[in-house]
């Protein structure tokens, strides 16, 4: 059975307020909704697919696109952005080559811009996959983003 | 001895004898490191075979301190250590245990009649950070176990409840809670018995209560920190809340970005409702309730009411036109409060204390307390919660402990996107609704961003334009278009000099002279609160720092130096050694000069990124 | 009632009315952008902002209620500076290129920045650039200067119950668009044109064909016929300043003539046509126990509808082709017979009130042998258009009558323009065709009027038939749903997608209101009450064809050239 169809039997009775739990769900498993996810889901919600595209495009989450390996999520919020989180955000494009919404060529990092991460305290902030770094800067970005990619490797070497 | 309580949950009391471990794994926490240190104070235990507890508590507030970890032994009150990592835990703790603290790691001891304290360690209630505060919401922060309902139960929890559906009528219950003079924690500030009274006149068949925990203001992180420090207090305010407008089924819509809180929450609706404290029939009451959670998907606008509840309801966030009000007709047609995580944090010591003890702390107008998340450029960053009443002054310099590094305070911000900024001359403002709309900000959720005087007040209008304009859910015009257009004439204010023609400046000039009365109209005709309120960090900025404004406009120049395209390089031909280390970093190639010889900056091609400065190991390049 | 003061003067103002309803019916003109009268107000585009004292900030008057005693200013300098900035901002989004765009002249946005006297362009800064989507044949879409006040997609949603098109993305970045940002061509859109209608700038605009026509007038190989359809004769005045309703059938015949159409037919002798064939395939459905309810497929709009979202209730739909493919079928064979004539020389334009008869004429099963019925079809306001462009004076040509052999029409053919119409014609000779008698009553009334949904019952010779009559999209979807669910006293249904019918199809002139939409179909049925033939089956001509050529309706004849198939259909949907 798909993903898609398992999420959607899950929910018993599927009505238009389980829309975006559905496509957080398939998300989480997938890393992205496909377009035929969207559609499937239109199906058993009745709903059409311009309206779950409209209200997928309108949050900041849902993505279209397969995701990287690893979501590095850059905090702009005020306190970090008064501490620097803009030269971060910087030094991150020109490391991994990528601009906010894109995905490395060889998938293993995705970057994302967030509104506020809600760690104020700890700013300048970035989270990779869930993870916090607190306190970066364009200097330490590099050593963040190789033990990331030291990871990989051992898992690779792991298997 | 152990004790139950109405719902049954018995509580044991800690164990004198026993060891006890508290470490601060909220967010903040780990993010500071304290997954690596809980680990080594696990093996710590396992290894030294002790009889131990480790206690997994909430966020305390003193951020700037954590990984915090408190030892609780027999004998000895509960102590404190701030900036425990991983690989610090070892020594401390043997040290510790062996009855010889570190005093530079020490913050704090709490008072324990029974045990004996801790000689040249400040009691909590003295230390500079807590002693200001008075702790309504935050009570249990840091102190308990968030995932442990007996923990909740020990300290008071759930009595309020209890109290409220046997002995208070839905009506009554209204009245309480507007004498106490609660007011909305989330913005507005509009009397939370007041609005309920509109949702608990009506006789329709199902109405909702909501709880807004899509914190989604810049610089602040109060919900998440309370809802993953103490997340029954929470239900138990949802529990209240709902019980006097009549709700059988009500939804927590938080922010996905907060998984650890939503994980919080998840588990204490779970033991709320194996103890009956959810559910139907609560407490033979007929009072029945049901709590959803309901996770964001990343949209700012969805703190507005109408949008948050179409959020719910599977739609685009998209606010509209008010009349009517969620409380007559909200989520799915039916009367719906909403209220937010503070807010709602405040019901079960209103309860408990009583509305009139209640409103003694306060203003006239402003009751209670207010949490806020101290960030930005101040030395103690953390959640802090202040009676109303407290000056600005107060709260950063006393409990925040100044400015960092020592420098020069130059504003603080209130209130995120929709408030505003705070200039020197007014660090003496009570925390107050109304006061603070005198200065031009507001109460907003409670982010409290301080800046110092590097800090450039035109790049922070700008910041909160352009989150304002991305965030904007683009359905009215004055917003989607105005804030856009905003955001381009502080742009064409902070930028390029250097490459600006006749026909750029007078765009310039134009934007500038136009820009009055589009913050005018945008306020004046935006559909939410969010249009409404877009233009605040420009008006505010523009009130208090009009001359920085003028310094950009007239004279192209960023005092604070953080607009780099304002900046002029110059090499200090005396410092100069000509090593060439500039020429080879400048990204335009605008550096000339002959090897071993001071070089200087072709200004027609510098772009002023600023490379070269960080490349000269001489300090010979000047900016200003 | 209640009594509101509006600029220092008192008005009376209904209860249940918003604050614009109150003013406009006071006769004091608010500007709109997104109001659509009788759906919900959006509160987007804040143009009909208004003073209320006491209110915070302007409130805009489309979603305000009435209050005893408020007060109200409409027009101070505060309400005035607020709509022009509002104007301003819209524009420094928009193409500054009024001359190229198809609605030049016609443009709200236009008139509005005209009505404020926005002479410059106040903001300058990055404006959005979006591809303009040409995929579908029937109707274009310009992003580019769509100003988001989302009357297509409510129109799309609770008109058509389609859904089509949708807000997509946020703040600046919002647009209106598909699933996925795709072609209109593979989306579920059904052509029907409501949205052109609904968008108050050139962002949605028909495909326009005008420049194809004008090449095929002047190229000497090719005999270019024309065929008009019932409600283009009713509408088309409107064009040219005259009231809506004004009827002027045979000085357009005139007009066509002098724009070079060799041949002018009315698509009214079709719908007669069409009566025969479907009346006889209902007559024939309901003695050899047949799919019922049977219904009509003259909306090409309904058929792509029930194609994609209902293909169950396929074999429901009459196999005829609609007035316009029977025309388009008939003239390129008995006509080109009977002339002499290669069919491939023959050009054959339709004028219709619709859009998506240009998606049906591009059908490939609209046609014999590879040649296609119908090769171009122009909307109403394309034929305003045409008629410009040579330089003709509407009201000064001369009145002609429409040739043979497919210019005698009956009455009953005429009623095709209007909601009901197909029904009443079909009810006439269905009566006919079972009884040999003429029905007495001959106006069916339960029929007739603007409300989206009639139902009646009718007797023909003991027979009771259970009719239902439904206009827009979601009217008939709400009907299917009952059948599926199990409602079986229906045998006949007749579908217009459009609300009201082809007079307010989605090529008719814009800005029509209710009343115009009302004064349009008053002269259909103005003329169906003054004519001598008044059913289907009376129209000589169409005897006259089956005798000659066809032999008799559902023949085999019949089925070759006016019968057609239709499949499940795949689009995102």
């Amino acid at each position: 059975m798909s993903v898609v169809r398992k999420i959607l039997e899950k929910h018993s009775q599927p009505k238009r307020e389980t829309l975006i739990p559905i496509l957080q769900e398939i998300q989480e498993e997938l890393g992205y909704l496909s377009r035929e996810a969207i559609c499937e889901v239109g199906e058993k919600l009745n709903l059409s697919a311009s309206k779950i595209y409209g209200v997928a495009t309108f949050y900041n989450q849902f993505r279209f696109e397969k995701a990287g390996l690893y979501e590095i999520q850059v905090c702009r919020g005020t306190a970090c952005h008064v501490k620097g989180s803009a030269s971060v955000l910087e030094a991150l494009k020109q490391e991994l080559q990528i601009e906010p919404g894109g995905t490395t060529r060889d998938g293993l990092f995705n970057l994302e811009v967030v509104a506020c991460i809600g760690a104020c305290s700890l700013a300048p902030v970035i989270a990779v996959n869930g993870e916090f770094h607190a306190g970066v800067s364009p200097d330490s970005i590099k050593e963040i983003l190789n033990t990331y990619r030291e990871r990989v490797v051992e898992n690779d070497q792991g298997k | 001895m152990t004790k139950a309580n109405n719902f049954n949950i018995t509580v044991e009391p800690r164990n004198p004898d026993k060891f006890y471990f508290y470490i601060g794994t909220g967010t903040c926490g780990l993010g500071a490191g304290a997954g690596k240190t809980l680990n080594a104070i696990n093996d710590y235990v396992a290894k030294n075979d002790i009889d131990a507890e480790v206690v997994e508590v909430g966020c305390i507030g003193y951020c700037a301190a954590e990984p915090i970890v408190e030892v609780e032994m027999p004998g000895r009150g509960r102590i404190g250590f701030a900036k425990v990592k991983g690989e610090d835990v070892e020594s401390l703790l043997t040290q510790t245990l062996a009855g010889d603290i570190e005093t530079e790691r020490a913050i704090y001891q709490f008072r324990d009649d029974k045990r004996k304290a801790y000689d040249n360690v400040l009691f909590i209630d003295e230390h500079p950070f807590f002693s200001p505060q008075t702790r309504i919401v935050l009570k249990n922060c840091g102190l308990i176990d968030p995932s442990s309902i007996e923990e909740y139960v020990a300290a008071g929890g759930y009595e309020s409840l209890t109290k409220v559906v046997q002995t208070l009528t839905p009506a009554e219950l209204c009245d309480v809670v507007e004498s106490s003079g609660l007011r909305g924690r989330g913005g507005g500030g509009f009397s939370t018995g007041k609005k309920w009274k509109f949702a608990q006149a009506s006789g329709a068949d199902q109405k909702y209560l909501i709880c807004n925990a899509d914190e989604g203001d810049p610089g602040a992180f109060m919900d998440r920190a309370v809802i993953e420090g103490d997340p029954h207090r929470l239900l138990e305010g949802m529990a209240i809340a709902s019980y006097a407008i009549g709700a059988t089924k009500a939804y927590i819509y938080i922010r996905a970005e907060y998984p650890l809180a939503i994980k919080r929450l998840e588990k204490a609706i779970k033991q709320a409702v194996h103890h009956g404290i959810l559910g139907k029939n609560i407490l033979d009451s007929g009072f029945e309730l049901q709590i959803v959670i309901k996770k964001g998907a990343g949209a700012f606008v969805c703190g507005e009411e109408t949008a948050l509840i179409h959020s719910i309801e599977g739609k685009r966030g998209m606010p509209r036109p008010r009349p009517p009000y969620p409380a007559v007709q909200g989520l799915f047609d039916k009367p719906t409060i909403i209220n937010n995580v503070e807010t709602l944090a405040n019901l079960a010591e209103i309860i408990n204390i009583g509305a009139d003890k209640y409103s003694a702390f306060g203003t006239k107008t402003s009751k209670g307390t207010k949490v806020f998340a101290l960030s930005g450029n101040v030395k103690n960053a953390g959640l802090i919660e202040v009676a109303m009443g407290t000056t600005i002054r107060q709260i950063i310099f006393d409990i925040g402990g100044g400015i960092e590094k020592d420098r020069k305070f130059k504003a603080v911000q209130i209130g995120g996107p929709s408030g505003g900024c705070i200039p020197a001359q007014h660090l003496d403002i009570e925390i107050d609704y109304e006061t603070l709309k005198t200065v031009g900000a507001m109460m907003g959720s409670g982010g409290m961003v301080v800046m110092d005087e590097n800090t450039c007040m035109v790049d922070l209008a700008k910041f909160f334009m352009d989150f304002i304009q991305r965030e904007s859910c683009g359905k009215c015009i004055p917003c989607r278009e105005g804030t856009r257009r905003m955001l381009e004439i502080l742009k064409r204010i902070s930028s390029g000099h250097r490459t600006e023609t006749g026909y750029d400046a007078l765009q310039r000039f134009k934007g500038v002279m136009s820009m009055q009365k589009l913050a005018n109209v945008i306020k004046d005709t935006s559909l939410c609160g969010l249009g409404q309120t877009a233009p605040n960090p420009v008006l505010s900025t523009l009130r208090w720092f009009k001359d920085e404004y003028e310094m950009h406009i007239y004279e192209r120049k960023c005092p604070a130096g953080v607009c780099v395209e304002l900046l002029n390089y110059r090499i200090n031909e005396e410092k100069c050694k000509g090593c060439t280390l500039c020429v080879k970093k400048c990204p335009v190639g605008a550096i000339k000069g002959a090897k071993k010889s001071p070089h200087y900056i072709v200004e027609e091609k510098c772009i002023g990124c600023g490379s070269c400065v960080e490349a000269c190991p001489f300090n010979a390049i000047e900016v200003e | 009632m209640v009594t509101i003061e509006v600029n220092g003067r008192q008005i009376e103002a209904l209860k249940s009315h918003t604050l614009l309803e109150a003013l406009r019916r006071d006769g004091i003109d608010i500007p709109t952008l997104c109001h659509i009268e009788g759906l919900a107000p959006s509160g987007a585009c804040r143009m009909c902002v208004v003073e209320v004292e006491g209110a915070n900030g302007l409130v805009p008057s489309c979603a305000y209620p009435v209050q005893e005693g408020m007060k109200v200013k409409t027009h101070s300098p505060r309400v005035m500076e607020a709509r022009k900035t509002i104007i301003e901002l819209l524009l420094a989004n928009h193409p500054d290129d009024c001359l190229y765009c198809a609605r030049n002249d016609n443009c709200e946005l236009q008139s509005l920045a005209a009505l404020f006297g926005v002479r410059e362009r106040v903001y300058k800064g990055d404006r959005n650039v979006h591809q303009i989507d040409s995929s579908s044949p029937s109707i274009v879409r310009d992003p580019n200067k769509c100003v988001l006040c989302g009357r297509c997609v409510r129109v799309c949603e609770e008109i058509q119950g389609v859904s089509a098109i949708d807000f997509i993305n946020r703040g600046s970045k919002a647009t209106v668009g598909t699933a996925f940002d795709q072609g209109l061509n593979v989306s579920s859109c059904i052509k029907c044109g409501q949205c052109i209608l609904a968008c108050p700038t050139g962002a949605l605009h028909e495909q326009s064909y005008v420049g194809d026509i004008i090449d095929a007038l002047k190229d000497p190989e090719k005999m270019v016929v024309v065929q008009h359809a019932p409600a283009i004769s009713v509408t088309l005045a409107e064009e040219f300043g005259l009231k809506a309703g004004t009827d002027v059938c045979s000085l357009m015949t005139g007009v066509l003539r002098m724009l070079g159409f060799e041949r002018v037919f009315d698509t009214s002798f079709s719908a007669d046509l069409t009566i025969m064939e479907e009346g006889s395939e209902l007559v024939h459905r309901l003695k050899n126990k047949g799919v019922l309810p049977m219904m009509t497929s003259c909306s090409p709009g309904w058929i792509k509808y029930v194609e994609q979202f209902y293909p169950e209730f396929i074999p429901n739909l009459s196999t005829c082709k609609s007035p316009q493919q029977m025309l388009g079928a008939v003239t390129k064979s008995f006509f080109a017979e009977r002339e002499k004539i290669d069919p491939k020389k023959i050009y054959s334009v339709a004028i219709m009130p619709c859009t998506a008869k240009k998606f049906e004429a591009q059908r490939p099963e609209m046609g014999n042998s590879g040649i296609s019925d119908i090769d171009a079809v122009l909307t109403t306001r394309e034929l305003a258009e045409l008629i410009r462009y040579f330089g003709i004076d509407m009201q000064k040509a001369q009145p002609s009558a429409a040739d043979t052999p497919f210019g005698m029409r009956s009455s009953a053919g005429k009623l095709f323009g209007v909601s009901g119409g197909v029904m009443e014609a079909a009810i006439r000779s269905a009566y006919f065709l079972v009884t040999g008698n003429e029905l007495q009553e001959i106006e069916v009334k339960q029929v007739r009027g603007l409300d989206s949904v009639k139902e009646t019952k009718v007797d023909i010779d003991g027979i009771e038939l259970g009719v239902a009559v439904v206009s827009g999209l979601n009217n008939a979807k709400k009907l299917l749903e009952q059948i599926k669910a199990g409602r079986d006293d229906l045998h006949f249904i007749e579908v217009m997608t459009c609300p009201g019918g082809c007079i307010a199809g989605g090529g008719q002139p814009l800005n029509a209101d209710k009343k115009a939409i009302q004064a349009r179909m008053k002269a259909i049925y103005k003329i169906d009450s003054n004519d001598a033939i008044r059913t289907s089956h009376g129209n000589e001509a169409v005897k006259r064809l089956y005798a000659e050529y066809l032999g008799e309706p559902l023949g085999e004849k019949s089925h070759q050239l006016l019968h057609t198939y239709y499949a499940k259909r795949d689009v995102i949907k």
